[in-house]
């Protein structure tokens, strides 16, 4: 109803007073926003606009955006909450009354009287939304002291943590896990005073169907959900003579890694992060770019047999470890489509292992591999049986972009005064087409840059496909493959991934070949990733620095990566043979739906 | 039906069940048997009479004498001496305290004298569990007029000319809500009965299901035709176990006679209800949080605007009316809404129950016109004060009402007059405070359920009533300075202001109001707290009393 009247009055603008500015705004804005036209900041805490992604979190809980709606006729102005308040024609709003500031700083003091005093050692210090908007409050004291909440630690998973004595119940956690990336893990619990947000009977999460992709980590305000720091293992494995340590770095750490070091976002930081690694005394810098060209050559390889012989159709790529779980819990049905490949970073301490560490003579036992990822979900990945098996992991320690940006802090290093050094070879060799595996679309487009001339037999010459980019959530493209035309999906986010995946099973649509990735956007966007803080503006500038990298690159496809070829040469055979199963392939399990 | 020529009537309600009621009830039906009395003289179930205080009831027609406090072992003496005999058990007759003359009939007793009774018309008369009784009594006569020979204006014209506020609390002109409701296009609308009644001492709601479940039903169709709904849904708290099966055998009664389903009256005119259950969540009683809670969601309110009947239950517009905003609709259908508003003050009509509660001789349910002084309700109707004890206070609109002192017992009761005297109608309860209530542990009982009821959803509310019932944990014990008690009053306005729903808006109103009626008595916690003046005057200990 509502909706259908916006329309129809979609072009009329209404008249409003924002304390004593009189305006013109848009016909169904909210007061919020319209405050911000007039140049008026509203503090908001639990309001979180990612329109981009289609998520606006509107739970007008914190009541910190109070404003006084002044109501002259009946001399009785009232509060209202700024976020979900739509502007009428001829409103008068004050934000800057008595009435409006106390209740805004009483909120604020309530939610600070219940929080934890520890800012010093909280993972989010200088990085909170909470501290900050008691800064921007200047709250100096706290009038209604008394009893916390006093909730144990959830550290069951290896990947995040939940520390409910600092949730503030803004729920945008929620609103991401059901509405956007639709795993329904985390919603209220109990009620009052004890009130927050977990998974349903307050279960450990390792016991519930996340997914672990962060994506709430990186909503949330405060350190209610953060990742599981995994930076001391990162300086003990250093400190270890006995040790042989590798670092690699994912595709989209380049692009993101600078805003950590005040650096424009966007900023494209690959040498100087290349340098930090090697000051901080890693044995040897690669690049997950070097597994992602692998991942291609598999895939591909598996595109093309599938299409061949057919197997079955389509092909979904299996480079995120938050989509194959996600795949395990909500569609166990469907277990036969994804590639059976290992994610870039998993084939990549394989690799480091077994070639690397037999053609340099270190016994593999050794051999720590450290992945820097975007991701939280990397860290549980790296701790699935099957992928430790034969008595070593193939990855050792995951720390995510922010981890990395406090390690480099800690040790001292000036990161934006760096000069840029190479990846160390061979392992470190790479081409364009692995950098966009850092984006939505990215995987896809480098798979099909390869199948294109293995294929065909002809040489590619424009490698952009512009039809599989964009920043959609849900897109769908056609290629033409000398005489094929593939039909290509692609989903970023679990929420369009889920539609993608109910398409399929209910057979609504053919595709021959589907990338997923668990983050709106893609890794570029991970839970592991510097907060973007609801600017989605800074996913788009590390997207556009990704496509960037990749002109820069001199190879852009995975098959002409010399190093690459030089791999198979020497130790894994033929792409998709005996030796590749064993090495690079893994398999899936049916998992339980809580 | 037989005819019969006696019919003993008792009460079956749950404050009657709970004082053994059925024991009497089988006991009366074994020893009718067994004198062979069974042919001539008919037991009937009823709903409350209200009298709770002196339940077990048990009437007895046509003579209308009416027994209190019936145990089991007293239904011999009601059969052999009264049903066989011809002679009263007047031992079991009501009498005044201090008096020895029982009264026999019900409508001299004092109690009953001020009553006015529409919504609960029923209640005590007709067998719950027997449409056909409902039916003879005019039952359902009202949505066949509504239906049959009214258009849908018309039937919300009458509501609205009737006046008719919302009896939850909230005092929304029903008439109003309803054509809101059908101005909405919208192929799918739902009309919802909450019946979440959750005031502590409260159970107007659940006496009128129990009593009269066809009275509810019958309203909901009205109001389903009227707005443009074929759904009901009757929101029921599951501690209601009673007035669930009582609904359940209504509703089923009701279709089989093809008073709900299709083509109901051989019109085109289909209507049916569905009953969902809470969990007995306070906050469920507001109407978004209602909603969800019927949608299986959290039961949490919901910011308004849209408002339910614009998007309520599942995005569909929703009519959300209370039970007995239900039970006066069809008696203002076939009476007319004149017949109405001649009860009552201008801006109330009609009538109110009340579930008086507390520090009071007749603990129960009364039902008056709006207009009739609390003093009226508190010493004609209660009785007075317990143990002949003085009046204090009287707390209205539960939770989120205040209190109203001895210098406003004579304020006429309607909306408005409440609201302002610093309380509110509120759902109906009304509990009785005496000289030995301390306020402040008034107060401390109320914010305590509202703390614990709060859903947590919104700060002021979740965190906020938490440090108000804790500020006055540390005044009860002594603890507290003047400064204290400034924080406090602060905190109470800032909560009221800033919170998402009623629940957090109203949750202060009990510190506001014995702060501003009993200050001394705050004062005296924190200046004076070792010496206590009078006698259990500060004994911060002491619980009120509930019941119900």
């Amino acid at each position: 109803m509502a909706g259908s009247q916006k329309t129809h009055e979609d072009k009329k603008t209404i008249n409003v007073i924002i304390n004593d500015q009189h305006l013109q705004v848009p016909y169904g804005i909210s007061i919020l926003e319209a405050s911000t036209e007039a140049g008026v900041r509203i503090p908001t805490l639990c309001h979180l606009d990612l329109h981009d992604i289609k998520m606006v979190n509107q739970t007008a809980s914190c009541r910190v955006c109070m404003v006084e709606l002044v109501d002259s006729k009946n001399n009785r102005n009232k509060l209202v909450p700024a976020c979900v308040t739509t502007i009428t024609d001829g409103m008068i709003i004050r934000t800057d009354t008595l009435r409006s500031i106390t209740a805004r700083r009483t909120s604020v003091e309530l939610l600070l009287s219940n929080h934890p005093n520890e800012c010093f050692t909280c993972p989010k210090n200088t990085d909170c939304e909470l501290q900050a908007l008691a800064a921007e409050l200047g709250i100096r004291k706290i009038r209604w002291e008394g009893e916390r909440m006093n909730y144990p630690k959830d550290i069951s998973s290896d990947a995040l943590v939940k520390d409910s004595n600092k949730c503030i119940y803004c729920r945008r956690c929620e609103t991401m896990c059901n509405e956007v990336q639709t795993c329904g893990i985390l919603s209220g619990i109990s009620r009052g005073f004890n009130a927050f947000v977990g998974p349903a009977f307050n279960i450990p999460m390792v016991e519930s169907s996340c997914t672990y992709c962060g994506q709430c980590v990186q909503v949330c305000p405060t350190a209610a959900l953060t990742e599981v720091n995994h930076s001391d293992k990162v300086w003990e494995a250093l400190n270890d003579p006995d040790k042989h340590v590798i670092v690699q770095t994912a595709p989209a750490i380049r692009v993101a890694l600078g805003e950590l070091f005040g650096m424009d976002p966007g900023t494209i930081v690959t040498g100087k992060m290349v340098t930090a690694l090697k000051r901080l005394g890693f044995d040897a810098v690669f690049d997950t770019d070097f597994g992602a060209d692998l991942t291609i050559m598999e895939e591909a390889s598996e595109l093309i047999y599938r299409i061949q012989n057919n197997g079955t159709l389509p092909i979904l790529t299996s480079c995120c470890p938050a989509w194959v779980k996600f795949i395990e819990h909500q569609f166990p049905e469907l277990l036969k489509i994804p590639s059976t490949c290992k994610s870039p970073h998993i084939m990549f301490g394989t690799i480091a292992k077994t070639y690397y560490a037999k053609k340099n003579g270190i016994d593999p036992d050794n051999i720590v591999v450290v992945s820097i990822m975007p991701c939280i979900a990397k860290k549980a990945e790296a701790k699935r049986p099957e992928l430790t098996k034969d008595e070593h992991n193939n990855v050792d320690i995951v720390v995510t972009t922010r981890e990395l940006g406090a390690i480099i802090k800690e040790a001292g290093i000036k990161f934006e005064d760096l000069p840029e050094s190479e990846y160390d070879r061979p392992l470190g060799e790479t081409t364009g087409a692995s950098v966009i595996f850092g984006t939505t679309g990215g995987v896809i487009e480098a798979a099909i840059r390869t199948a294109h001339e293995w294929i065909t037999g002809k040489e590619l010459e424009n490698v952009e496909f512009n039809q599989l980019r964009g920043s959609d959530g849900l897109r769908k493209a056609t290629v033409q493959i000398g005489d094929k035309e593939l039909k290509i999906g692609i989903a970023s986010g679990l929420g369009n991934a889920r539609a993608l995946l109910e398409e399929i099973r209910e057979e609504k649509d053919k595709y021959d070949a589907i990338e997923i990735m668990a983050c709106p956007g893609g890794c570029i966007a991970g839970g592991g990733q510097p907060y973007h803080h609801g600017n989605y503006e800074i996913v788009k500038k590390r997207q556009d620095a990704i496509y960037e990298e990749d002109r820069n690159k001199k190879l852009r496809k995975s098959h002409e990566n010399p190093e690459i070829l030089k791999l198979y040469k020497e130790y894994i055979g033929e792409p998709y043979g005996e030796t590749a199963h064993k090495l690079l392939h893994t398999h899936y399990e049916e998992r339980e739906r809580i | 039906m037989a005819i019969t020529r006696t019919n003993i009537m008792i009460c079956v309600g749950t404050g009657c069940l709970a004082t053994e009621s059925e024991k009497v009830l089988k006991n009366l039906e074994l020893i009718l048997k067994a004198r062979g009395y069974d042919k001539e003289v008919k037991i009937i179930k009823t709903g409350c009479f209200g009298f709770c205080e002196q339940g077990p009831i048990v009437k007895i027609e046509p003579e209308n004498v009416f027994y209190v406090r019936v145990g089991p072992k007293d239904a011999k003496d009601i059969i052999d001496e009264h049903i066989i005999k011809g002679r009263r058990v007047e031992r079991l007759l009501y009498k005044e305290p201090f008096q020895n003359e029982g009264i026999d009939k019900q409508e001299n007793i004092p109690f009953y004298k001020k009553q006015l009774r529409v919504a609960l018309r029923n209640c005590g008369l007709v067998n719950p569990e027997d449409i056909y009784e409902y039916i003879a009594l005019g039952g359902y006569e009202a949505l066949g007029k509504a239906i049959t020979k009214m258009s849908r204006d018309e039937v919300i014209d009458t509501v609205k000319k009737s006046c008719l506020r919302g009896r939850g609390g909230g005092g929304f002109p029903t008439g109003v809500k309803w054509e809101i409701a059908k101005a909405q296009e919208s192929q799918v609308k739902f009309i919802i009965c909450n019946a979440d009644e959750g005031d502590p001492g409260a159970f107007m709601d659940r006496s009128i299901l129990e009593g009269d479940p066809h009275s509810v039903l019958e309203a909901m169709a009205i109001g389903g035709y009227a707005i443009g709904s074929d759904k009901g849904i009757i929101y029921i708290r599951a501690e209601y176990p009673l007035a669930i099966s009582r609904l359940k055998t209504a509703i089923s009664q009701a279709r089989e006679l093809g008073l709900l389903g299709k083509n109901i009256f051989d019109t085109d005119f289909n209507f049916d209800i569905d009953i969902k259950y809470g969990a007995g969540a306070f906050v469920c009683g507001e109407e978004t949080a209602l909603i969800n809670s019927c949608e299986g969601k959290r039961g949490e309110p919901n910011y308004k605007p849209p408002y339910p009947a614009q998007e309520g239950y599942w995005g569909h517009p929703t009519c959300v009316n209370n039970v007995e905003t239900f039970a006066n609709i069809p008696s203002i259908i076939t009476k007319g809404p004149e017949w109405f508003t001649s009860m009552g003050t201008e801006n109330s009509k009609g009538t109110k129950v009340f579930a008086l509660a507390g520090k009071i001789n007749n603990v129960g349910l009364v039902e008056v016109p709006m207009g009739i002084t609390l003093r009226e309700i508190i010493y004609d109707i209660g009785g007075g004060i317990q143990g002949g004890k003085k009046f204090k206070a009287v707390q209205t609109g539960g939770p989120s009402g205040g209190v109203i002192t001895e210098n406003e017992l004579d304020t006429p009761i309607d909306y408005d007059s409440l609201t302002g005297i610093g309380s509110m109608m509120g759902s109906g309860g009304m509990i009785v405070m005496d000289e030995t209530d301390n306020m402040v542990n008034i107060a401390k009982f109320y914010l305590e359920f509202t703390m614990d009821e709060s859903c947590g959803r919104c700060t002021p509310c979740r965190i906020g009533t938490k440090r108000l019932y804790e500020m006055l944990n540390k005044i009860t014990s002594g603890k507290a300075t003047m400064a204290d008690l400034d924080a406090m009053k602060q905190l109470s306005y800032m909560v009221k202001d800033g919170s998402l729903c009623g629940l957090g808006q109203t949750a202060p109103n009990p510190i506001i109001s014995t702060m501003k009626h009993f200050w001394n008595e705050y004062v005296a916690l924190v200046t004076d707290y070792d010496n206590p003046q009078g006698e259990g005057k500060y004994e911060a200990k002491n619980k009120i009393g509930i019941e119900s």
